[in-house]
Formats: C-alpha cells, sequence, structure tokens
C-alpha cells in the first residue's frame, strides 16, 4: 500500500513539473499589449505600483486618463500599455521594459518610485517619464506634483458655510503627520473656512501617524464635543477613525481627502455623512503629459497641477450634502483663484492642539 | 473635570485591543511559547471581522447583529491563522521569533490579497456600522453614551482568563509547560496538546481583539488597521507581569497615555510637554519594566525554548 502511495506521488509530481513546463510565460513583465513605436502619434505605458489599474484609487485614475487621451485621439490600442508592479522589486525592470521598447512615455504612479525612476530614468535619456506626486531630479522626468492648497480652499469654504448653520460655528482640521506636506492641507482649509466665514473657530489637531484611526476617532470626539461640526481629515488611513466618529453622532460632518470618499461615509439610514472631499485628479497628470509628449511639447522638471489645469478640485456633485447655492459659492471662489484674485498661500495658521480662538487669546 | 470625563472613553478605545490580544499573549507564554505573531493574527482577524461585517450588515436577518458575528469571526479566523504558529513551533520546532515574524509578514501580504481577490481593491469596502457605542442601552443612560462595549468584553475576559489559568486544572498543567516542559511531561501531562491550546487560544484572543479594533476604530479594513498595537500587547505582558489583572492595569495605562496627549493641550502644566513625550510613555515604561524585573523571575521560565523531549 504504501509503495503504490510512494508511486502515485512519484507520478504525480512528474506530470506537475511537465504542467508547469507548459505554462504561459510569466506575465509581470509582458505587457498586455506591445507598443510599436511610428504607428502611433504616440506611445504610452504606464506602470503601477502593487495596485492594479482597478484599485479604485490612484492607479485606476491614472489608467483612466491614458485611456481618455488614447480616445480623444482614436490611437489604435496598442499605442497604450500598462504594468503591473508584483512588488516594489518589479519597478525598476518594470520602467525599463518600457524603456527598452522605445516607448515615448513612461509613466510612474505614486512616491514609491522614487529610488526606481532615479535608477532608471538616467539610462534612458530619450524616453520622456512622468513621476506623479514626488520630485526627480533628472532632467527628462516631468514631476507632477499637486497644489493641495487650492483644493483644500475649496473645500474650507464648503465646511465653512456649512459650520454658519450651527451656533457654535467651530469647523476642525485633522492632519497625519505636522510638516511641509499636510501643512498646504491645513493652510488651503484654513484660508477658505475664513474667506466664507471670517467669524468660525478652526480647531487644529494632528494625529503623528497615518495609520492610527483610534488616535484620530479620540481627536474627532475631542473637537466634535467643543462644538466642531465638520471636521477635513487628511491624516490617510487614520481618517478612517474620524469618519467613524461622526457616523457615531449622526449630525456632523467629514470632508474626505484624495479620492471622493461619499462611499466610505454611509451610514445604516441611507446618508453619507461625507460633506465633500478634496480630490487628486491624477488622471489629469497622465493625460497632460501625454498630450504634451504628442505636441513635442513635452519638458522634465515640476510641474503643478491645480485649480487651472484641473489637476485638483473639490467633489461638487449635485443631490449630495452640499446645497445648490454653496456648490455655487465654491465654484465662484473656484474661479477667483483661478483668476488670480485669491491667492491660496501654504502658511498655515493654527498650531497642533489649539484653535485659532486660543491663539489670540494667548 | 470634564476633560478627565472625556478621556475615559478615549482611554477605554486605545485599551480594549491591547487588553484582550495581551491576554491571548498571555496565555501563549504561560504554555512555553512566545508569541510573537499578536500583531498579525490581529491584522488577520481585523481582515476577517471587516469582511464579514461588509457582507453580513445589508442581510435582512442578521443586519443588526452584524458586528457581534464578525467577532466571532475575527476569532474563528485568529484560531485558523495561530494554527500556523502552533503547528511550526510545536510540531517543527522552529524558532519561535523567527516564525512570530514570518507570520506577521504574511498576514500583510494574505490580508491584502485577499482583498484585492474579494473586493477588487487594496482595502475592505467600507462597512456602515460595525459596532456601536452604548448611548441606546436605556439602563446605564449617558454615562456609557461614548464608550464602545468591547471594553467589557475585555473585563469579562480578564477575569475569565484569571480563573482558568489560576484556579483550574488545565491552567495549571499549563503553567507548568511553560516553566518546565520535561517534569510536566515526566507527570504524564502532554506537553504539544497543552501548548497547542495555549496558542490557539491567543489566536482566538489576537484575532478578536483584531476585529474588535477595525469595528470600532474605523470604517474598513486597511493594511494598517492595527498599526503596532499587537507589538504594544507584548509589552503590555510584560509591563502586567504575566498577569491578567497586571495586564489589565497596563492596557488601561497605555490607553491613559495616549489620551493624556489628546487633551494635553487643554491641561495645565501637561501643555508645556510637547505630544510626542506622550506618545513615547507606553514604550519608555516598558523598558523600564524589563530593567526592573530582570532579575526577578516573573515571566515562564521556560517561554521561547525550544521543547526537547530528550532534554534533562
Amino acid at each position: 500500500m504504501k509503495k503504490f502511495l510512494k508511486l502515485a506521488l512519484i507520478s504525480l509530481m512528474a506530470l506537475s513539473l511537465v504542467a508547469c513546463s507548459k505554462e504561459a510565460p510569466k506575465e509581470t513583465g509582458t505587457p498586455e499589449t506591445t507598443p510599436v513605436a511610428g504607428e502611433c502619434a504616440v506611445t504610452v505605458g504606464l506602470v503601477t505600483d502593487i495596485g492594479g489599474v482597478d484599485d479604485k484609487s490612484f492607479n485606476q485614475s491614472a489608467w483612466e486618463g491614458v485611456l481618455q487621451f488614447q480616445k480623444d485621439n482614436n490611437l489604435a490600442d496598442e499605442c497604450v500599455s500598462y504594468l503591473q508592479s508584483a512588488a516594489d522589486a518589479d519597478y525598476v525592470p518594470n520602467l525599463s521594459t518600457f524603456g527598452d521598447q522605445g516607448v515615448d512615455v513612461v509613466m510612474a504612479v505614486g512616491f514609491l518610485f522614487e529610488q526606481a525612476i532615479n535608477e532608471v530614468a538616467p539610462n534612458y535619456p530619450d524616453t520622456k517619464f512622468l513621476f506623479v506626486d514626488a520630485v526627480s531630479p533628472e532632467a527628462n522626468v516631468m514631476s507632477a506634483i499637486y497644489a493641495a492648497e487650492q483644493g483644500s480652499f475649496l473645500v474650507g469654504v464648503a465646511a465653512g458655510l456649512k459650520a454658519l448653520e450651527t451656533e457654535s460655528n467651530a469647523v476642525g482640521f485633522i492632519g497625519g503627520m505636522e510638516g511641509e506636506i499636510i501643512g498646504a492641507f491645513q493652510a488651503g482649509f484654513e484660508q477658505g473656512v475664513l474667506a466664507a466665514n471670517p467669524e468660525a473657530t478652526i480647531y487644529v489637531d494632528y494625529v503623528d501617524s497615518f495609520a492610527d484611526d483610534s488616535k484620530a476617532q479620540n481627536l474627532a470626539v475631542k473637537q466634535y464635543d467643543a462644538g466642531v461640526s465638520v471636521i477635513y481629515q487628511s491624516a490617510g488611513n487614520a481618517g478612517n477613525g474620524v469618519i467613524k466618529e461622526a457616523k457615531q453622532r449622526g449630525d456632523v460632518w467629514v470632508v474626505g481627502v484624495d479620492r471622493d470618499q461619499y462611499e466610505d461615509g454611509m451610514t445604516a439610514e441611507g446618508n453619507s455623512v461625507i460633506l465633500t472631499s478634496m480630490i487628486k485628479r491624477v488622471d489629469s497628470a497622465t493625460y497632460k503629459a501625454a498630450e504634451l509628449a504628442m505636441n513635442n511639447e513635452f519638458v522634465g522638471g515640476i510641474t503643478t497641477f491645480d485649480l487651472t489645469n484641473e489637476g485638483i478640485g473639490a467633489e461638487l456633485t449635485t443631490g449630495r450634502n452640499l446645497s445648490d447655492e454653496v456648490i455655487a459659492t465654491v465654484a465662484d471662489y473656484a474661479a477667483k483663484i483661478k483668476a488670480g484674485e485669491i491667492v491660496v498661500t501654504i502658511d498655515t495658521l493654527v498650531a497642533n492642539g489649539q484653535s485659532n480662538k486660543t491663539q489670540q487669546a494667548k | 473635570m470634564d476633560i478627565l470625563i472625556s478621556m475615559i472613553p478615549a482611554t477605554l478605545l486605545v485599551a480594549a485591543p491591547i487588553i484582550v490580544a495581551a491576554l491571548g499573549g498571555m496565555i501563549c507564554e504561560r504554555s512555553g511559547i512566545v508569541n510573537i505573531a499578536l500583531e498579525g493574527i490581529m491584522l488577520v482577524g481585523a481582515f476577517a471581522g471587516a469582511t464579514a461585517c461588509y457582507f453580513l450588515e445589508s442581510h435582512a436577518v442578521l443586519g443588526p447583529y452584524a458586528g457581534w458575528i464578525s467577532l466571532v469571526i475575527g476569532i474563528i479566523a485568529g484560531i485558523l491563522f495561530s494554527l500556523l504558529l502552533a503547528v511550526s513551533t510545536i510540531n517543527f520546532k522552529a524558532d519561535h521569533t523567527i516564525a512570530g515574524t514570518a507570520i506577521n509578514l504574511l498576514s500583510v501580504g494574505l490580508s491584502v490579497y485577499m482583498c484585492q481577490i474579494i473586493f477588487g481593491q487594496q482595502r475592505s469596502q467600507s462597512f456602515m456600522t460595525g459596532l456601536n457605542k452604548m448611548k441606546d442601552v436605556p439602563i446605564f443612560g449617558d454615562l456609557f453614551a461614548n464608550i464602545y462595549p468591547t471594553i467589557f468584553i475585555a473585563l469579562i475576559l480578564v477575569v475569565a482568563s484569571y480563573y482558568v489559568v489560576f484556579k483550574t486544572g488545565f491552567g495549571l498543567r499549563l503553567r507548568s509547560c511553560g516553566e518546565n516542559p520535561q517534569a510536566s511531561a515526566s507527570m504524564g501531562i502532554n506537553v504539544y496538546k497543552t501548548r497547542y491550546m495555549g496558542v490557539l487560544l491567543s489566536g482566538g484572543f489576537a484575532g478578536l481583539a483584531g476585529a474588535m479594533m477595525v469595528l470600532t476604530n474605523g470604517v474598513q479594513f486597511t493594511a494598517t488597521s492595527i498599526h503596532g498595537v499587537g507589538f504594544i500587547a507584548i509589552a503590555a505582558v510584560i509591563f502586567g507581569k504575566w498577569n491578567p489583572f497586571g495586564i489589565l492595569g497596563a492596557g488601561i495605562f497605555f490607553g491613559l497615555s495616549s489620551a493624556i496627549g489628546i487633551y494635553a493641550s487643554m491641561i495645565p502644566v501637561l501643555n508645556l510637554l510637547p505630544p510626542e513625550f506622550f506618545a513615547c510613555i507606553p514604550y519608555v515604561l516598558t523598558i523600564v519594566a524589563l530593567v526592573l524585573f530582570s532579575n526577578k523571575t516573573v515571566g515562564p521560565k521556560a517561554a521561547g525554548q525550544i521543547y526537547d523531549v530528550g532534554q534533562r
């Protein structure tokens, strides 16, 4: 019996070896469609981080920008393609694959690519690279960064107007880590609130982490208890704690960040606690970079995506939690920022753990 | 005074999962296996809890109890996942620290991969409610309105695990395997079975703690849902001297230091200290506790040692 089992096992293993050898070539490293230079006005290769092009987040948005560009310019399917990275170690090989194929624009989505792009870009001086959401010093890399303060200004206007409906007239900001990056979110928000509602009290707290949702929730408890009616969270995953607390209360609001968080705020009653969201449009960056390359206008260096090129904005869908008047007011402010009448700075006003009222009292 | 009262819910929210996970870690170490994998098991428990909650909430009959059923699912997931630790350390005699670390690394990849399969994104879909605060419990009125019921689960488990570990025959056998497994075996105790019980129990506790965290703290599972609480729980085991009531104190203390960090800016004197000061209190005190305990034999003597039947 044992002998028979052994035999069966060995034959099974042998079979599996044969089966393996017949397997299709490895998926990673082989693009879905190989772009052929020459037939296309421009060829685009997008490298995702470990999220796929259907991650409902940055990668998906980036790929949608590419597809929109393809559609608008009637490019053939083989002109655009993407490579999904299975691990951090795939970044360099994937970027290089597109480089070797002579793709015109190679796009890397997310700051995780920082090392990889600095390593690969010098090897392909004739290839154009787009680096979304961070900065590379290489000459052939276009670094797309976002003017978060402008989008934050707009959601600040919406929050400030919402706070007017309450007696306490207060709004809150809960950020991830104190510093220049999130500071821009805070500064824009403060200016937006005060532009629409000069009397408002603004509370500011930092989680000191982008992960600690329990601390973020406790900070939200503190701010809501102090009379805050709208909290703008830019604390990454920790921001979930703010949304959870708002759901528990039911009569307060949260402003989402980076993407439309309306669905995350849905409660059992069928409405959402997300007042609006500050949105980074990654698709604008990929679209713009492809377009610039096609028109031979592509330049390396930093390109800022802001309201003027629709790289950033507030989520203003009608029929949600914003009234039509508020939407119109926000659109007004957006027009003023675009026209240069209002300049949004990145200088923060309120210190961590304080409000603009307690600071003045000091 | 108002500040003090608002600090209580903040403390308990942070403390509850630390206490439950630390109880699991304590039981595991009492059996002789060091459970470094608490963090990873919690993450898997959180993933299972959040996923179950998302799918159950829309169910007509089970919907209102979705949060509670999800806790049970979290326990089951934790037990199943901790089997990996049990098999590798007990049967295959792997080094406890290395096996635990491997499981921690595996947990992130596994849970995110499952999210990709189930939800098509690297986080779970958002559930609507999870667990609610006890504002609807009429007997207590406003007293507990800001408190999640999970802290009471933690309190019950503290008492229960004290009783089981120190007052029952099973507890005695469990502790003996952690002190001197060879002697236990000579007295007819099945060391393998007892240690399996210890590891699987801790898996259940950690899975419960993970599900509790995701259902009370956030609105969805993400790769950072546990954010190091599993390691703080290990610290709580040491700080609480491997005793359930010590762990209760340690958990509440760690929660309190987090709560003070939040309200410090409103309290005189404390507002002069930087916020980082409060964030580092748990870690500093754990190191202090380790130094203080280093001369005394407070922990299980054989914890972390690979069980060799022939060793004398």
